[in-house]
C-alpha cells in the first residue's frame, strides 16, 4: 500500500432518531486517499455501507468550503477536528496516519438535540438572533453608503466578528455549552459599526437573555471556544460583550 | 426532438424610454392598502439572497409570509459561499462608471441574449442595494479614510465591485438573514427550515401552495397561500461536480415546470475558469477560487508541450500568458466564458500542467514582488488559506493550479418583467429565474440580481397581482392539495420501493460525467444527439436499480438525494435538447460548429435572438418551444470583443 493511502478504524456515533439512546459502531475503512477531505472519507464509508445493505451515516454538510456552517462533528474529541481555523469539510485526510482510530460524534450540547446519527438541531441560534441580532432598518430609503465614513480599522474589527459561520463548535467545545462566542460575535460586530450603535444596549441585553432561555451555559473564560472556532473569532469579542452588557445594565432607564 | 409553438411569450416590458420604464411602471402598478396587506399570505421558498431579502421585505410591508429552506437555518443558503463581490454603478472611484455603463457591460457580457429593460432596471437598483446593505451593518471593505472600497471583476474596465474580504456572499446573506429574523420576531414571517419543496399546488390555473417534506420527521405538509415566490437557486449540480453547495438542486423549479411553468434557456450554463482541479474519483465537489484573484494573478501555461519543469524554473520567455496575448485590453480579466474556453484550448492542445494535464497556472509571483506578500494576504488571505488546505501547496510560493468548472446557471424558469412566471401567482427570483444575464453572467452580478429581485423588484410588482387577481380562499384539504400531496407521497414510496443495487451518488456521478462531456464547455450536434438517448437510458436504469436504504419516516438523506437526482435525470434531457436546438454559439453555450476563425463564439442573430421558453409535456415526450423575441432598442448587438 502506497504511503498516500490509509487504513482506518472509525468509531461512529449511530442514533436512529431523537428518542433513541444511540451508541458507537466500529467500521474499518481501507485505502483512504490522503487527498480526500474528511467528508469525502465519510462519503466513501457511506457508499460501502449502502452496498452492504446498511443505512449510511447521517451527517450535515452543504457548501464543503468552510463557510455555510452546516458541517459539524467532534473528531477525536475536538470540534471540527485537529486543525485550527478549519471546518470539518476543509479538514483533509493527510492530517491522519495509517492505522489510526478516529472517533466521530455529534455536537454534544443540550440546546442542540440530536436528530439522527451526527446531525443536530441548531435552531436555538436562529432564535438568539431573532432576539436582537440585527439593525432595525426596513428596506428602502437607506442613506448613501458613503454618508457615514467608517475607518477601515473599525470595519476590519467588525468583519473579524462578522466572520462567524454559526456552526456551533464553540458551544460543543465548551464544557458548559456556553454560546458566548457566537453571541458576542454578533453583538461586537453591530456595536462596533455606527449603523448598529442606536440599538446596542437593548441588543446585548435581549440576546444574552435569549441565550439563557435556550439553555446555553455560562461562560467561565476557558477559551476552548476560541480554539475550536473555524472562523477564528477571538474571545476579545466576549470581553466587548461583557462591557456592552455592563454599560447597558448600568445606564438602563428601565 | 421538440415542437415549436406559434405564439410569442409576452415579456410585459412597459413602454417608454429605457431610463423611465421602471419608474413609470411602478406608478402604474396597483397598490394594496396597508390594512389589506395582512389579509394576504405569501410563500417564499428559499432563503438565499433572493429569498431572504424578499421574505424580509414582504414582512416589513405587512404581508403574512412563510419562508422555507432545506438547510437547518436560513443563513446557510448557498449564497453564503459567494466570495468575490457585488457590482453597483456608484462610480465612487470616478473612473467613468454609470448606470448606463453597468447596463451596457451586462448586456454585452451576456452576449446579447438578455432583455434590455430587465438589465437596465438591475443597473438602476444596484446602487440602492449597497446603501441598504451598509445600513444593515454589512462590513464592506473600506479605504483608510472610511469610504467604501472597490475592486475590478471580469468583463469590465471600471472598478465597481464592493466586497467583504473573500466572504461577500456571507456578509450580504447575513444582512438579509438578520432582516428576516427581525420579521420572524414580529411574527410577520414564519420560518420553516429543513423543509424540502416537493411540488407546487396549482388551483384554477394559479399557484396557490406547495407540498413540502419535513426533512427531520419525514412528514409531508401542505401550505397554501395567495402567491408562491420561488428563490431556490441554480441547477449546476446537474453536472454532479460543480462549485455549488451539495444540496443545490433543480427540484423546486422542475416541479413547477412539470405543473406548467416554462423553463427558459436551460443550456446557458456558466463554466468558471478558476477552480481547483479534480484530484480523484472520490471528488465530491469543486472549489472556486474567486475571479477577484485575476486582479493580481496572471494566467499562463508553458510554451512547450509537456514541459516537465517546476513552474519556478520556467523563465518568462518560456511562458505563454495566453489571456494577455489573446485579449490585450482585458487581459486576465477577460469574461468567464472566454477565459474558460481559452484554458480548454490550451489544455486540449497539450500545454496543460499538473499530473493530469488538466490545469493551468494562476501566478501571483509578480503581484507579490510588486506589492509584497502582506498586501496580497490582506486581499486574498482566506482564499489562499483555502487553496492550501485543499491542495497542500502554498500559493504564496508556487502558482495555483486551476481549471474550469461548472459554476452558475443563467437559464431558469421563464419570468416576465414583473418576475412572474407564465403561471399566475408563481414568482421566480434569483438564480432560479432566467432573467438578467443572457448567455453569460459577469462576475459579481448574481448577488446584485438576487438582492435587486428580493429587496426592490418583487415587493413592488407582487402588490399589483394581489390587488387585481381573483383569489378565492383555499384550505389545506382542498382536493387539489390532497391530490398533489398524495402524488408526492407516492413518488417517495416508489423511490424507496425500487430496492435495486446502486446508490444515488453513483447515478448522479454518471449523469454528471455525461453532461460534462457532451454539454460542457463545448457542444456539437453529433454529441448532443448521442447523449440524449444515453440520458434516457440512465434514467430508466435509475428507476430500476436504485437503492435507497431506510424508510420515509425520520431523517433519510439518501431519500432526499434520490428525489433530487430523479429530477436532474429529467431536467438533463431538456438541457441537452435546448443545447441541440440552439444552433449558434453565445456566451456559455459554445457549439463547435459555430465559431469564428480565431475560435470565438459566433452568434446567429437572425435565427436565435430569442429566449427559448420550454413547456413540459410528459417525461420522454417532446417539449414545446415558446419564443420570446429579444428586441434591442438601445444597444446594437455586435460581435463581443475583449481584444
Ligand atoms: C462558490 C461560489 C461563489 C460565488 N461568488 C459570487 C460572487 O462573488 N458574486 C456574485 O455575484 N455571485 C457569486 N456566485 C453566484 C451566487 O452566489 C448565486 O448565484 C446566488 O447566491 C444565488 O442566490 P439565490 O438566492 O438565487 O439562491 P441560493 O442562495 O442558492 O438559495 C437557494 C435557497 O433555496 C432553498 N431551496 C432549494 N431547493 C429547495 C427545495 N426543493 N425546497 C426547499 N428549499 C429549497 C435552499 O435551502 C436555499 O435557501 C457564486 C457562486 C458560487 C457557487
Ligand atoms: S463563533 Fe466560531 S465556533 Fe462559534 S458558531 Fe461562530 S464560527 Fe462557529
Ligand atoms: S459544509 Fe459548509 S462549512 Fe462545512
Amino acid at each position: 500500500m502506497s504511503s498516500d493511502k490509509l487504513n482506518l478504524t472509525l468509531r461512529v456515533w449511530r442514533q436512529s432518531g431523537p428518542e433513541d439512546h444511540g451508541g458507537f459502531q466500529t467500521y474499518k475503512l481501507s485505502g483512504v486517499s490522503t487527498h480526500m477531505s474528511f467528508l469525502e472519507m465519510l462519503d466513501v464509508l457511506n457508499e460501502k455501507l449502502i452496498a452492504e445493505g446498511e443505512e449510511p451515516v447521517a451527517f450535515d454538510h452543504d457548501c464543503r468550503e468552510g463557510i455555510c456552517g452546516m458541517c459539524s462533528l467532534m473528531i477525536n474529541g475536538q470540534a471540527h477536528g485537529p486543525d485550527r481555523g478549519t471546518t470539518t469539510c476543509q479538514l483533509h485526510m493527510r492530517r491522519f496516519t495509517d492505522g489510526q482510530t478516529i472517533t466521530i460524534e455529534p455536537w454534544r450540547a443540550v440546546p442542540f438535540p440530536v436528530v439522527r446519527d451526527l446531525v443536530v438541531n441548531r435552531s436555538a441560534f436562529d432564535r438568539v438572533i431573532q432576539s436582537g441580532g440585527y439593525v432595525s432598518v426596513n428596506t428602502g430609503n437607506a442613506p448613501d453608503g458613503n454618508c457615514i465614513p467608517v475607518p477601515s480599522s473599525t470595519q476590519e474589527t467588525a468583519m473579524d466578528a462578522a466572520a462567524c459561520i454559526g456552526c456551533g463548535a464553540c458551544v460543543a467545545a465548551c464544557k458548559n455549552a456556553s454560546a458566548m462566542l457566537f453571541v458576542s460575535a454578533k453583538v461586537s460586530q453591530l456595536a462596533t459599526l455606527p449603523q448598529g450603535k442606536a440599538e446596542r444596549s437593548q441588543r446585548v441585553v435581549n440576546m444574552v437573555a435569549a441565550m439563557d432561555r435556550e439553555g446555553f451555559g455560562s461562560c467561565t473564560n476557558t477559551s476552548e471556544c476560541e480554539a475550536a472556532c473555524p472562523a477564528e473569532v477571538s474571545v476579545s469579542h466576549i470581553a466587548r460583550l461583557n462591557r456592552e452588557y455592563s454599560k447597558a445594565i448600568l445606564f438602563s432607564d428601565t | 426532438m421538440f415542437r415549436v409553438a406559434s405564439d410569442e411569450l409576452n415579456s410585459r416590458v412597459p413602454d417608454g424610454p429605457l431610463q423611465e420604464k421602471w419608474d413609470r411602471h411602478r406608478f402604474d402598478l396597483k397598490l394594496v392598502n396597508p390594512a389589506n396587506k395582512r389579509r394576504f399570505n405569501v410563500i417564499v421558498v428559499g432563503t438565499g439572497l433572493a429569498g431572504s431579502s424578499a421574505a424580509a421585505s414582504l414582512g416589513e410591508l405587512g404581508y403574512h409570509v412563510k419562508a422555507f429552506c432545506f438547510q437547518d437555518s436560513p443563513r446557510r443558503a448557498h449564497s453564503i459561499a459567494a466570495q468575490g463581490g457585488i457590482n453597483a454603478a456608484k462610480n465612487y472611484p470616478n473612473d467613468g462608471d454609470s448606470i448606463y455603463r453597468l447596463f451596457y457591460d451586462t448586456i454585452k457580457g451576456g452576449d446579447y441574449r438578455a432583455r434590455e429593460a430587465n438589465v437596465y432596471r438591475l443597473a438602476q437598483v444596484s446602487n440602492n442595494i449597497i446603501d441598504q446593505c451598509v445600513a444593515q451593518g454589512v462590513p464592506f471593505a473600506r479605504e483608510y479614510g472610511g469610504t467604501l472600497s472597490n475592486r475590478s471583476f471580469g468583463g469590465a474596465q471600471v472598478s465597481r465591485t464592493f466586497y467583504c474580504r473573500g466572504q461577500t456572499g456571507q456578509q450580504l446573506l447575513l444582512g438579509a438573514y438578520q432582516a428576516l429574523m427581525r420579521q420572524v420576531a414580529t411574527d410577520k414571517v414564519r420560518l420553516f427550515p429543513r423543509r424540502e419543496m416537493l411540488d407546487l399546488i396549482v388551483i384554477n390555473g394559479a399557484a396557490r401552495g406547495i407540498v413540502v417534506r419535513n426533512i427531520e420527521t419525514g412528514r409531508l405538509e401542505v401550505h397554501v397561500a395567495d402567491a408562491v415566490v420561488l428563490c431556490t437557486g441554480g441547477y449546476g449540480n446537474a453536472y454532479y461536480l460543480s462549485t455549488n453547495a451539495k444540496g443545490c438542486n433543480v427540484t423546486a423549479a422542475w416541479r413547477c415546470h412539470r405543473r406548467g411553468a416554462y423553463f427558459a434557456n436551460p443550456c446557458y450554463t456558466q463554466i468558471h475558469p478558476t477552480c481547483i482541479p479534480v484530484s480523484g474519483d472520490y471528488q465530491s465537489k469543486l472549489t472556486l477560487m474567486s475571479e477577484s484573484l485575476r486582479n493580481d494573478g496572471r494566467v499562463w501555461v508553458p510554451q512547450q508541450q509537456n514541459d516537465g519543469r517546476a513552474a519556478s524554473e520556467i523563465p518568462d520567455s518560456d511562458r505563454d500568458y495566453y489571456l494577455e496575448r489573446r485579449y490585450p485590453s482585458f487581459g486576465n480579466l477577460a469574461p468567464r466564458d472566454i477565459a474558460s474556453r481559452a484554458a480548454k484550448e490550451r489544455t486540449d492542445a497539450g500545454f496543460g500542467v499538473g499530473e493530469t494535464g488538466l490545469a493551468v497556472y494562476l501566478d501571483f509571483r509578480d503581484a507579490i514582488r510588486r506589492d509584497g506578500e502582506d498586501v496580497i494576504r490582506r486581499k486574498y488571505g482566506n482564499l489562499f488559506h483555502m487553496y492550501e488546505k485543499i491542495t497542500a501547496e502554498n500559493p504564496y510560493k508556487v502558482p495555483m493550479k486551476i481549471f474550469p468548472a461548472v459554476h452558475y446557471t443563467m437559464g431558469g424558469l421563464w419570468v416576465d418583467y414583473n418576475l412572474m412566471s407564465n403561471l399566475p401567482g408563481l414568482y421566480v427570483l434569483g438564480e432560479a429565474n432566467f432573467s438578467d444575464h443572457g448567455a453569460n453572467r459577469l462576475g459579481a452580478s448574481a448577488l446584485m440580481q438576487g438582492l435587486s429581485d428580493g429587496y426592490f423588484v418583487l415587493p413592488a410588482t407582487i402588490n399589483d397581482y394581489l390587488a387585481t387577481a381573483t383569489l378565492p380562499r383555499v384550505v389545506e384539504d382542498h382536493p387539489e392539495c390532497t391530490a398533489t400531496l398524495t402524488a408526492a407521497q407516492q413518488r417517495l414510496n416508489q423511490l424507496i420501493g425500487i430496492n435495486g443495487s446502486r446508490s444515488v451518488d453513483s447515478f448522479h456521478r454518471e449523469l454528471g460525467l455525461l453532461m460534462w462531456d457532451y454539454c460542457g464547455m463545448a457542444r456539437t450536434k453529433a454529441g448532443l444527439e448521442e447523449v440524449i438517448p444515453r440520458i434516457r437510458d440512465l434514467r430508466e436504469q435509475f428507476w430500476k436499480d436504485l437503492r435507497v436504504p431506510g424508510s420515509g419516516t425520520g431523517l433519510n438523506q439518501s431519500l432526499e438525494k434520490a428525489g433530487r437526482v430523479a429530477d436532474f435525470m429529467e431536467f438533463a434531457e431538456l438541457l441537452a435538447i435546448d443545447a441541440l436546438h440552439r444552433e449558434e454559439s453565445c456566451g456559455g453555450h459554445f457549439r463547435e460548429e459555430y465559431q469564428t476563425e480565431d475560435g470565438e463564439a459566433a452568434r446567429q442573430d437572425d435565427l436565435f435572438s430569442y429566449v427559448a421558453g420550454w413547456e413540459f409535456q410528459n417525461v420522454g415526450e417532446e417539449p414545446v418551444l415558446h419564443r420570446e423575441p429579444l428586441n434591442f432598442e438601445n444597444v446594437t448587438p455586435t460581435t463581443r470583443s475583449y481584444k
